[in-house]
This record gives C-alpha cells, structure tokens and sequence, in this order.
C-alpha cells in the first residue's frame, strides 16, 4: 500500500483519518469507519530525547499510540510496515506559535485615541492592551498551508495564541494535522501570554517601555483585588479572564536578554513563574539568565550574513551585530551548558523551513543532540504539563512522529513521513532509493563524472564535460530520471533513464539538439553516505573559532580573561578585583570646605576611602595597586542630577498628565555605549529622570556607571526615591499643534496637581482606615484598590519619595512651592530651572536643590530669561545648586559647564566644581557617601589630567567603589581589541560571501539618544 | 591740539564685564591712531609676542612688535593703553552659523534660515541679519567678533555673507557679502531624529533623484553662466551662480559621511568649481589625502558631538582638529548643530578643547581665526594680528580659550571699541542687587 504512495512533497492525508472521531457531524451518504491499526516494525524507535529502541515495533491506532516496544504482538487486522532500520522521532512541539489565528491589524499612528476611552464596547477593562478574555482556542482555524510548512520542519503540536496586547489571554495546544478543527485540539486552553508591547491597541497608554511594565503589575494589583472582593465591586470581564488565566502555565514573550530579567522580576513580585520566549541572545548575559532559575523558549532566527565587502559600509556594523552573527548559534549550547532548561520555537523565523537546519547548527555550535532532542520533544511537553500526552512515543501518548532515514540529525537525514494525530503527510517516498553519490555517465563512447547532491526531493546535479562543470538538472520520480545538460554552445542533451537499484545504474537513452539518439548508463561510484563519511571527520576537527562574550555586549566591552572563569558570575568577581587601591602624590580637591591638598596620597581599601596623608609607605601596601598621580588632580566622581542615558523603550509614558506609576528602575539598559562615554568624562554616578511630557512624570533611578554590570549591579545601592515633575511648555504641550489633553495651560498644570494630592491623601486614609477594621467588618466592605500611581504620591507625603521638578519660568516655580506648602510636601529639586535666579530667596526658604544648565537659552520662549549667571547666584544665595546634562554629549564635559560658572558669576573654582559633584549629591541625599574626598566616603573619584575645570583637562581614571572603570591606557588596548576584532569576524564574514552565502546590506542602525522631550514613537 | 589718553587697565575680575563705552571717551577722534602696550599678543597665525606694541591707525593694524627694544613714544598716539598681564587676539570667527537669523529655536516667527524649495541659491542671508539681535551681544562679550551668516534647507540653500556681530544695520555689519553658495550634498545615509534623538539612519530613497537634480542645474547654470552676459533670458538662480565658476566666490559643500565627502569633492572637480569648501566634514579625517591633494579646507562640524558609532574612539571627535592638521589639510571650527546661534559664545571653548587633544594652544586659536579667514577668502583682513589688517581685536584677561579664564574686557571691531555688555548681565546685576550679594 505504500509503495504505492509515490508522488513526492505533495501531502496526502489518508482518507480513515478524517473520518475517525467526528462523530458529532452528520454525514453525507454512508459513513466510512475507518479503525485502521498500524504497526511499524523493525524501526530505531526514539521512545523520547533519553530512550531508544534499536529494533521495535510501534502501534497504533485512531490517533493514539498502543505501543511502543521491542517485541510485541501484531494487533489481527493491523497494516503492517518494514521500516528496515528507519528511525522513528516523536513530532517536534513549538510553544511558540500564531498558528491558526487570524491576522493582526496593526494600529496606525497618528490614530491614536484619547486616553481612558476603551474602543472595545462592553464589560471590559479600560486598557484594550490588557486582551486577557483572548481564547485562542476559538480564534483558530485550519491552514493546510502553514501546517505544511510546520510539519516539514519536524514541529507535529503547537501551542498557538494570538500574538497582540501586553497580556493576549490563552492559548491554544493543536496537533498539527489536516483534519476538522475539533480533532485538532488537544488542550483549549494551554498557557497564559503576556508580552511588553501593546500591539494593536490604539490607546496612547502605554507608550513605553516603562509604561507597560507598570501597565502589567497594575493590572496583577486590580485582578488580586477584584478577585478578593468579588461582587462587591464592578463586574469586569477583563479582570475576570485575568484571574483565569492565573491557573494556567504563564509564557512572556520578552525577545532579548535584557528583557527576559525584566519579566523575571515581574513574576517575582506577583509569584509567577513565567517560561520566558526569549531573544536568542540570552548567551550575552548567561550567568543572569542562569540566576532566574525559569524556564526558555528560544528562537533560532539567526542573524543573516552581513555585506562588509565595503569597509566604509563595515563601519556600520556595530561590533555587537557582528559577535551577535557569529555567537547567536551557540546561544542553545550556552543554555544547555549553564542548566537552563528551554525549549526551542520557529517564532521569528522568517522562512520556517529553516527551523530543523537552524536546529542542527546549535548541534555544529556545540548543542548535544540528546538536548537539542529533548528541547524539541520533551521540555516543551514538560513546561505546560502534556508530557503524558505529546514530547514522546509511549502508550496513550499521540501518534505524532517522523520517519527519517538516519539520524534526525545528520546533514543529509531525510524525512520520509510526518505523522499527526494518527494522519500521514509524506515528504519523501520511503520506497525511494537514495540515489546521491557520484556517478560515471557512459554516453556515446565518452565517459563524464557526475555528481548528484541536495535534498532528495531537489537534487543538485553537477556534470564534468571536456571543457567545464556544468549544471545537470536532474528530476528523479516514479524511478525514472530526466535530465538535461548543456554539452556546449551548440549542443544540448536530454537524457531518460529508468534506476536500477541492484546495481545502482540508471539505463536509457538520450537525444541531442539536433534529434539524434544516444544510449547511455549512470553508474554510481561512491554513495551519499559515503560522501558524507568523507566530509564528517573533517567538519569535527574543526574547533568551532568564535569569540568570547563581551561585558557589556558592546564596543568597549571586555571578555573575562581565561584563568578567570568560567564561574558563577565571574565577571563581577573581576570586575571587583582591586582589593586595594594606592593613589600617590595627587592634587586633592577635598570638597570639604575649600580645601585642595597638594602632594597627598589616597588609599582605598574594599571601595571606601581609608586614608589621606602625604608619603603613605606603598611598601606596606604591596598588594594595592599603585596609581602614580603626580602632576594630576583628584576629585570627587562627577554626579549627573539629570540624565537619560543608559534607558530602554522611551523616557516619556507620555498618555497620561500624571505617569507616576512608571519607574525608570525597569528600563535601565546596561550596554548603553554612553555609559562608558561619560565615564571617559569623569561622570560615576547619575540619576536616569522621566521625561517632561507630564506634570507627573515618572519615578527616577540613581545610578552608578559601572560599565559591565548588569542593570541591578548598576543601581545605587539602597538608592533614595526620586520622582520626575515637570512644568512650562512641555507639559502643557505648547509646542505642538495643541491638543485636548488636560493640561494646556500653566494654569491646569496647578489644578493637576492639587487634585492628584488630595486624591492620595484621601487614598492614604482609605487604606489606613481598611487595615484598621475587623476582619469581619472587612467582609462586607469592598477593599480600596490598590493604585500605583497614588502609591508613589503617598510616598511623597510621607517624605519617602523626592520630587526633582524640570522648571524654568519663575510664575510657575512660585506656583509649585505654593502647592506644596499648601498640601504639605517638599519639592527637594528644580531641575533646570533657568528662571531659578528670580526666585532664589523662595527656593531657599522652601528649602529646594537647584539643578540647572551651564549656560543654555534661547531654544524656546520660556528660556528667554536664562542667564549663565544662574547657578553662581543660586549658590550665593544660598541654594544648593548644581549643574547638570540632560545630555548625552554634554554629559562628558560636565567639568567644563561647571566652570562656567566661575567665568559667569565669579564662582571659586572649589564651588564651581561642587555644582558637579557634592551639591549633586547632596541634592540626591547621597553626600553621605559620595561627593567628597575624605575618610570614610566610597571611593567614587577622578584623576585628570589638569585642574578639571580647565577646558585642557581630561579624565585620566575614573574610579567607582574602588574599582576602576575607566583607564586612558586601557582604554588605547579595548581600542586595538575592537578593530582587531571587528576585523576578525568581518574576514570570516567575506569568506561566507565567497562561498555562496546570501548576505544582506548593512543598516547603520544607530541607537536612540534621549533628552527630556523624547517621545517613542512605538 | 591732540588729546592724549593713557589708560592702565587694572580691572577687577568680576567687574571686568561691566566696561562699556561709556567707561571710555567717546569722541571718535581720540580711538584713530592708538596702541596697546605690553599684552601678550596671540597673534592667530601660530607666533606669540609675550610683551607686544599692537598699533593701529584709522582702523588698520600699523605695528605689532616686541615691546623690548622699541622706544615707544607715547605722543605719537591719541590712545595709549597699558595692557601688561592681559592677553590679545584676533576678533575670533564663527562660521556656518545662523547667528542673526534665528532667535529661538522653537519659535518660528524668529527663524530665517529655511526658505522653501531645493535649488535656492539666489537667496541671501545678508538682508535678513538681525544686527538687534539678543543673542549677537552674548557672544561678543566672549571674544567671537564676526560670523558667516548662513542660509540652511533644500540642496542649495543660497549664499551667505560675513557680517560683524556689531552694526547699525545689517549694510554697517557686513564685511562681505555673498561670500559663497552652500549646496548641502545629498546625504546617501539619511539620519532620522529630532533635537537630541537620533533614530535609526536609514538610506536616503530620495538620493538618486536629488543626486541628478544637483547635476541638472550645475550643468544649466555652467552653460549660461558661459554665455555672454545679456544673451539668455535672465535667470535668477543661474545668474547667482557666476562667482562660483568665475572664482569670486567659494562654493560650500555640506557633507560628513565619508563616501558623500568623497562624492562632493568629484562633484565640484566635475564642474570646475574654483574653491571648493567642505563644511561638517565628520569623516573627513578618513579621506585626507584627497582633500589636501585638492587644496579642499574643511569648516569642521561641531566638535562638542557623539561619534556616529558605538566603536569610535570616544574622543575622535574632539581629535579630528589634530587628525587634519597633521595632514596638512586646513580647516576652521564651527558649531552647526542644536542651540547654534546661542552656543556661537563656545566657540572659543571648542578651540581650547581641541588643544587638550593634540593641537598646540595656537594652532586651537588659528583654527577659529586665521583659518577661518583663509578658509572664508578674507584672511587679507581679518583673521590674525599683522600689519594692514583690520584692527578687529579682542583683549582678555586670562586665557581666552579656557572656560575660567575667557573674561573679555575691551574689544574692537575695525579699531572701534565695542560695548561689552549683554542683558544678562543686566538682569545678572538687577538680581544681585535684590538680594544684596557680590
């Protein structure tokens, strides 16, 4: 019967199959039971990733297995198939699927709505992001095509779910079969999917990163509450499916390293383990990912060859597109060897039929295939709880499987079948020979060699005529070849030979162009098999030559030396080397007082500062390394109060007049280049603010710049809590064309204010008087509803949350301090604050921090007053004041801006140079451990080169908790390693362009640079 | 009867900026013939004259010399003033700046660079000069004297002019006009973004098309520029363009990538454009060779900028000066870019920046005076400190190049003293006062 069955790629589905289960459909005509057992004997079974039979014998029937085993009994009545020593998988599953689901409208911009007008008519939550009541398991339809193109790369079940909306409901597990949908299904409702990115949703919130981390955790706050106080509140379907969803295995489509930790730390706070979709590059931070202890579903997208023939064009390519290309396919083989269990998806493969070769080289990058087995089989199956179902080939399980020649893995494995559901789809005839080898053609008295290659299904056909090699098409079906060849310019001949399988010789006849006939033989001289013997060895002396990962994954990243690793978190250990720290004969500027001590040496010890004293005996200190500072000058780190480096997503949740909710502490992104920029001006610390778009924009994050760490490593220990307000023209939008959003005048900014105060004192008492009732009491009494955005407000009534405020123009300055003595907490900053100097004696009296430009005016109306003299007459006054970026260029050369100050104003230069680092710090409440050198303090320092506020000095070290992060004579060798590693990867790049491979233009992709009034476009 | 004025500048630092003309006698008679005695003279071609007599007449430079050694006969001048201890220079030169033709960014009314359409090089920035401009006083009190008032948008976005930053007018202002035709190259990569947020570049779809548009009319405008004066209907656009071929005026071509260098330097040896000048020129220490074998100076883009790619040096902007002049390819600063009207007053912090990274401390200030004059064809007049030249001088009492020393206190334009006070200092003063500090 199957010998029959020889057409070849196009898929037959048995007829018995369709007609199996559906027994709640009527039929037309008689109906045709078809029961079929079948028994697969003399198979290498692959009962699952770990076991194998050599020999045995598969059963089954109606869909299921019955058995799986060495020996068994022949059910009466089965079809019985010699399988001659072919090998028998179980299906891949990919957990990572929109198989089946209907198209997404993507949101236009430009057409976005007014903010809390939810289009979706009818009990809903007010986010249309928020798509928990999604059931994809009544979304789905059949598609023969994608099935198809699933099947023939091994993937046998899917989980599939709609790929919209930061959370997009349930999904769906389907065997991947040509059947009526409702065989298809194996479990409706599977996994829970969330993801960071709003989809079709045309609301404005969330706009960013930042937002939709808080939209996430606000809605896990309203679920928990709306679950507790069920029917004492509204009815909400939204929240209802939500908590329904709780139940189920929950799957985050995070796509990047950075990003996989973000929704890492979500599930803690809510206690959810998510199985994380990952980006592939989860290998550039593995020790993090390693530390999560969750599971991951991974893609083998891997990045396409890049055109570098151009060194102009090369330059481009950033040095992280380049290792990314060469390292992403041992990404699988790092998971592997670190313990992370993940399974793989053909989610982002633009050509799925890519997915089993892509697999196959995480195996040439040093995956195991017992692993590559089992996170195709197994692991999926075990993540969402259906190993007793799909992942293996045992009793009950099933019949999802592939029939292949050899090995799944072998280079020139083929896949004859792929059953589904108990259903056959053929990819290549059993029956079939495989006739790839090289042959000798005996055609009219010559002899020609001749190679046949490729896949069965298409082969490659080569011949050696006289002159040269030439292309032979070559079509091998129903036993008989056709082939043609071009002899010459003149000539052409079309040959038919039928395929002798005994002696591997096609016999038959061919015609020239000019109608004569020829007889001729293809006799094959060495087989596929042996062909590929010859190659292997070869391929596995050769010892995969990638690079190492970079810390940050970046241009002036560093690769953890070899005698220091591989450790659990290796990288921060020597990173933190330097136990001790000399520094001699250096130029001291104190900051305590005016105090500049000259000749004196510095020693640290453990990050902190333990002694200042001229001639320090480094003989005593032989194990401190030594810094030789003579002639060089000593400070404080520089503190940035105002900075939108180092940020992911946008800075601006810009939907909202008030977005406290969003913290800049979830969108830190290490690898940000500026980072390590601005340390090469002397910068150790700054605070990451929310943008300006808001008169309540969001909470900000302190950071030290300690380039190389992770996004938690870099926060400021313990770091006070700051939140971004903002005044003027940006937050009432006069800038733009105007629109109807509250506020557009300085006079609604008031309003917002007032009424957002009131609303979380009120919220304050509501809470306090909830917690003081009785348990019983509590029963009748709907809880408040815990609000995030009021959470942040309330800290700052408490005095636990810092307001730095952007502000310029004096009215409105005024206008805040009256607010907040009025509803009574403290602005602790105005950050700008260019009209700062018309109302010095008030900022004193309120006792706010001043934080402003140098010298910028003139960009726009409210600025027309700003005057260099600004921060000197702040600081005589009697404000703390200091100068900040908000600026990634300027960021660098903030000792230059300090100066300023002593030219406009006549500063001395010890003030000028506290407006950059101890008033920073002390407007951040971290003066306790930074902004002075002195005993006792962290070691956050610079040595430069000349006085530092001399537009000739240069930051020759910066220091960070006495460890050194930037170096002028390291700096020259990451230089030196970049090209040559750049040069490196760009000659294996044009190898793999003269071989063949099909390389793409390069993009000059450039990261996003952001200043207060940055809005993401999504 | 001559009246003599002998003047010992002893300026306390922080009223130094206070001086205006009224501290000094305002009859124009006594400023014709004067001299500066014992400055240390920067002399803006390289050389520095410790203890120097810096003389002019009528506006003119008539001596620069060592003080030692030259008896000095105070009669022979109506103005004699001691500057010992304090330091002279060249009027510093901004260039390819919308200076006077812009006063706040995000006002539009206050902008005339932009004129509509892409092939506009009959527009002229001269007319539209604000001599009463807010910002043109902020930046003479820092040294910066004179500035090339440039027209922006479309491929050619007109001629621009060289105009003092004090005048009565824009006619009283003008050193020269119509200096030359900027053509902003079409850019093969199109950077994307807005103020302080640079988007992914992309490549320019349009490049092809503005590339022959380009083409088109260089070749119209060279065939009617060659053709008698008379005899084709007039046309605007090409007539503006005759100095360009005949070689009385430079042709600016805008570009800093790398292969849009490379293009626009074939461009203008195609049309045998006389004098060529590149300006931004970001990549242009990657192609020296070519630009010095073509005698093409460069006005260099804004320094104080974040290099185009993570794996840049992070410094290789500030050292593309030193990278240049080590080629031997000339080239000026200036500071096209975001706020360049208002930060016109860095320009002499840009210079000094450039000698902490490889640059002699005057070769920084030649690159924001004598190249900037060479560069702009004005180097007879302006630019450094020699005989015949205009007496357009700047005296500082320290530094003028470092941030905490750049404190101007007397400056001349055309041997005319110049008020050194600006409103920000006024309300400086005004606020002062109110809270009774010093």
């Amino acid at each position: 019967m199957m010998s029959k069955l020889t057409r070849i790629f196009i898929v037959l589905t048995l007829a018995g199959g369709n007609i199996i289960s559906q027994t709640t459909f009527p039929t037309n005509g008689a109906p045709n039971p078809i029961h079929t057992i079948y028994a697969f004997t003399n198979a290498v079974i692959h009962v699952d990733y770990e076991t194998t039979i050599p020999n045995g014998i598969l059963v089954f029937q109606d869909g299921k297995i019955i058995s799986t085993a060495e020996k068994a009994t022949i059910p009466v009545g089965a079809t019985v198939s010699d399988l001659k020593g072919k090998h028998i998988y179980p299906s891949f599953i990919d957990l990572y699927s929109d198989y089946g689901m209907p198209e997404i409208k993507k949101s236009v911009p430009g057409q976005t709505i007014v903010l809390n007008e939810n289009p979706n008519k009818g009990a809903y939550g007010w986010n249309p992001a928020i798509k928990s009541d999604v059931d994809a398991y009544k979304l789905f339809t059949f598609n023969k095509d994608k099935a198809d193109e699933l099947r023939k790369s091994g993937i046998g079940v899917v989980l599939s779910s709609q790929k919209d909306g930061i959370v997009r409901g349930n999904g769906v597990l389907l065997n991947v079969s040509n059947q009526k949908e409702n065989e298809m299904v194996i479990k409706d409702k599977a996994a829970g999917f969330y993801s960071f990115t709003k989809g079709s949703s045309t609301m404005d919130y969330p706009g960013s990163l930042t937002g939709a981390v808080a939209l996430l955790r606000q809605t896990y706050y309203d679920a928990q509450w709306y679950k507790e106080n069920a029917a004492k509140t509204e009815y909400n379907i939204t929240l209802d499916a939500f908590n329904n969803l709780q139940s189920l295995p929950s799957v985050f489509e995070a796509n990047d390293k950075f990003n996989d930790l973000r929704a890492v730390k979500i599930g803690k706070e809510f206690g959810v383990k998510y199985i994380i979709k990952g980006g592939g590059n989860e290998y550039q931070r593995i020790n993090d990912i390693q530390n999560t202890f969750l599971k991951y579903i991974i893609p083998v997208n891997f990045p396409e060859a890049l055109d570098v023939e151009d060194p102009f064009d090369a330059e481009q390519v950033s040095l992280a597109e380049l290792k990314h290309w060469e390292m992403a396919p041992a990404n699988a083989a790092e998971m592997e060897k670190n313990y992370i269990p993940f399974c793989f998806t053909s989610a982002d493969l633009k050509d799925k039929s890519q997915f089993l070769a892509n697999v196959k080289k995480c195996i040439a990058y040093g995956l195991t295939e017992k692993t590559a087995l089992k996170a195709l089989t197994f692991n999926p199956a075990n993540f969402i709880g259906v190993q007793d179902k799909v992942g293996a080939l045992r009793s009950g399980m099933y019949a999802n499987f592939i029939i292949t020649d050899k090995n799944i893995f072998a280079d020139d494995a083929i896949m004859y079948q792929h059953w589904v559901n108990g259903t056959l789809n053929i990819y290549s005839d059993i029956n079939s020979p495989d006739i790839r080898g090289t042959y000798k053609l005996l055609a009219d008295e010559k002899n020609y060699k001749v190679k046949l290659s490729g896949d069965l299904a298409k082969i490659n056909g080569f011949i050696n005529l006289d002159s040269a090699k030439t292309n032979l098409n070559f079509v091998f079906k129903n036993n008989i070849a056709t082939m043609s060849f071009a002899f010459d310019s003149l000539r052409s001949a079309r040959l038919s030979g039928n395929y002798i399988d005994k002696t591997k010789t096609f016999e038959g006849k061919g015609q020239w162009t000019n109608g004569d006939w020829f007889d001729f033989k293809l006799i094959q001289e060495s087989s596929a098999d042996s062909l590929a013997k010859n190659k292997n060895p070869e391929k596995k002396n050769n010892k995969l030559n990638i690079g190492k990962v970079y810390f940050p994954f970046s241009a002036y990243g560093e690769a953890l030396p070899e005698d220091e690793g591989p450790f659990i978190n290796g990288w921060l250990k020597w990173k933190n080397r330097y136990k001790a720290i000399l520094i001699k004969n250096a130029t001291i500027w104190t900051n305590n007082g005016d105090s500049i001590l000259l000749d004196h040496d510095v020693y640290i010890v453990e990050g902190k500062i333990v002694r200042i004293a001229p001639n320090i005996d480094a003989s005593f200190f032989a194990f401190a390394k030594k810094i030789d500072a003579k002639g060089k000058h000593l400070t404080a780190g520089i503190i940035d109060e105002h900075s939108h480096i180092a940020l992911a997503g946008g800075v601006n949740e810009w939907g909202q007049a008030n977005s406290a909710e969003v913290r800049m502490g979830d969108v830190v992104n290490p690898e940000d280049i500026n980072i390590y920029r601005q340390l090469s001006g002397g910068v150790t610390c700054a605070q990451l603010l929310h943008g300006s778009s808001n008169p309540i924009g969001g909470q900000s994050q302190i950071i030290k710049l300690k380039w190389g760490m992770n996004a938690e490593d870099m926060k400021y220990e313990k770091a006070p809590e700051f939140i971004k307000f903002a005044l003027g023209e940006n937050v009432k939008h006069g800038n733009g064309p105007g629109d109807n959003r509250f506020p557009q005048t300085r006079m609604g900014v008031e309003q917002v204010y007032i009424d957002v105060f009131i609303r979380a004192k009120n919220y304050k008492k509501q809470m306090e008087d909830f917690a003081k009732l009785s348990t019983k009491q509590k029963i009748n009494i709907a809880a408040p509803r815990r609000d995030l955005e009021l959470d942040a407000i309330a800290e700052i009534l408490d005095g636990k949350r810092y307001i730095t405020c952007h502000s310029y123009v004096q009215s409105e300055i005024n206008m805040l301090m009256h607010v907040a003595d009025s509803l009574k907490f403290k602005v602790n900053t105005f950050t700008h604050i260019l009209e700062g100097y018309k109302v010095a004696d008030k900022m004193k009296a309120h006792g706010a921090n001043a934080s402003t430009f140098a010298d910028w005016w003139a960009y726009k109306l409210e600025v027309m007053e700003a005057i260099p003299y600004n921060s000197a007459l702040l600081n005589k006054v009697g404000v703390n004041t200091c100068v900040n970026s908000d600026d990634a260029e300027m960021g660098r050369r903030l000792n230059q801006e300090a100066a300023k100050s002593i030219k406009y104003g006549g500063l001395t230069e010890t003030e000028a140079l506290k407006l950059v680092t101890l008033n920073p710090a002390k407007a951040l409440h971290i003066d306790d451990k930074v902004g002075k050198v002195m005993v006792g303090k962290v070691a956050d320092l610079v040595l430069w080169t000349d006085n530092p506020l001399s537009v000739y000095a240069k930051a020759d070290k910066t220091i960070i908790d006495g460890q050194i992060y930037f170096d002028r004579e390291e700096d020259a060798k990451l230089r030196y390693n970049i090209k040559k590693e750049k040069a490196r990867i760009i000659s294996k790049l044009i190898a793999e362009k003269n071989k063949g491979t099909k390389v793409v233009k390069p993009s000059g992709k450039k990261p996003h640079l952001y200043t207060c009034e940055t809005i993401e476009e999504n | 009867m001559k009246r003599k004025n002998y003047y010992i500048l002893c300026f306390v630092f922080l009223v130094g900026i206070i001086i205006s003309q009224n501290n000094l006698p305002s009859s124009p008679k006594v400023w014709k013939h004067v001299i500066l005695i014992n400055g240390t003279a920067h002399i803006g071609n390289g050389q520095i004259i410790e203890s120097s007599y810096v003389a002019f007449l009528d506006g003119k430079i008539e001596m620069v010399s060592e003080s030692k050694g030259i008896r000095l006969n105070p009669a022979a001048y109506d103005t004699v003033i001691d500057i010992t201890g304090k330091h002279i220079y060249p009027a510093l030169i901004s260039t390819n700046n919308i200076l006077g033709l812009q006063e706040a960014e995000m006002i539009r009314p206050t902008s005339d660079f932009n004129e509509v359409g892409f092939i506009n090089p009959h527009v002229r920035s001269l007319i539209a000069y604000n001599t009463d401009s807010k910002i043109l006083p902020t930046v003479k009190t820092n040294g910066v004297l004179y500035t090339q008032c440039t027209p922006r948008s479309g491929l050619i976005s007109g001629s621009s002019s060289i105009m003092a930053t004090e005048g009565w007018n824009w006619e009283d202002a003008v050193l020269k006009a119509d200096d030359g035709i900027h053509v902003n190259f079409p850019k093969s990569i199109q950077k994307n973004g807005w103020w302080g947020e640079t988007a992914p570049s992309t490549k320019n779809n349009k490049y092809d098309e503005e590339i022959l548009v380009l083409n088109k009319f260089f070749e119209d405008a060279k065939a009617y520029c060659n053709s008698p004066a008379g005899s084709l209907e007039s046309n605007l656009r090409f007539e503006a363009m005759r100095g360009i071929f005949s070689g009385s005026q430079n042709l600016y071509l805008h570009a800093d990538y790398v292969k849009d260098i490379i293009l626009s330097v074939n461009f203008a040896k195609k049309y045998e454009v006389k004098k060529p000048v590149l300006v931004g020129g970001k990549d242009s220490w990657k192609t020296t060779k070519l630009l010095k074998d073509n005698s093409i100076p460069v006005m260099l883009c804004r320094i104080n900028d974040l290099p185009d790619y993570a794996e840049d040096d992070v410094d290789i902007l500030f050292r593309i000066p030193a990278l240049l002049q080590n080629d031997s390819v000339l080239f000026c600063l200036q500071l096209a870019g975001d706020m360049e009207a208002m930060q016109t007053r860095n320009l002499p912090f840009l210079a000094g920046e450039t000698s902490a990274y490889g640059l002699t401390k005057e070769q920084a200030l030649q690159s924001v005076t004598l190249n900037a004059a060479k560069i702009l064809g004005i180097d007879s007049k302006l630019g450094s400190i020699e005989l015949g030249k205009i007496a357009s001088l700047v005296i500082s009492d320290g530094d003028l190049l470092d941030i905490k020393t750049n404190n101007v206190i007397l400056a001349f334009i055309s041997g005319k003293p110049i008020k050194l006070i600006n409103d920000q200092q006024l309300l400086y003063e005004k606020y002062k006062t109110k809270y009774g500090v010093k």
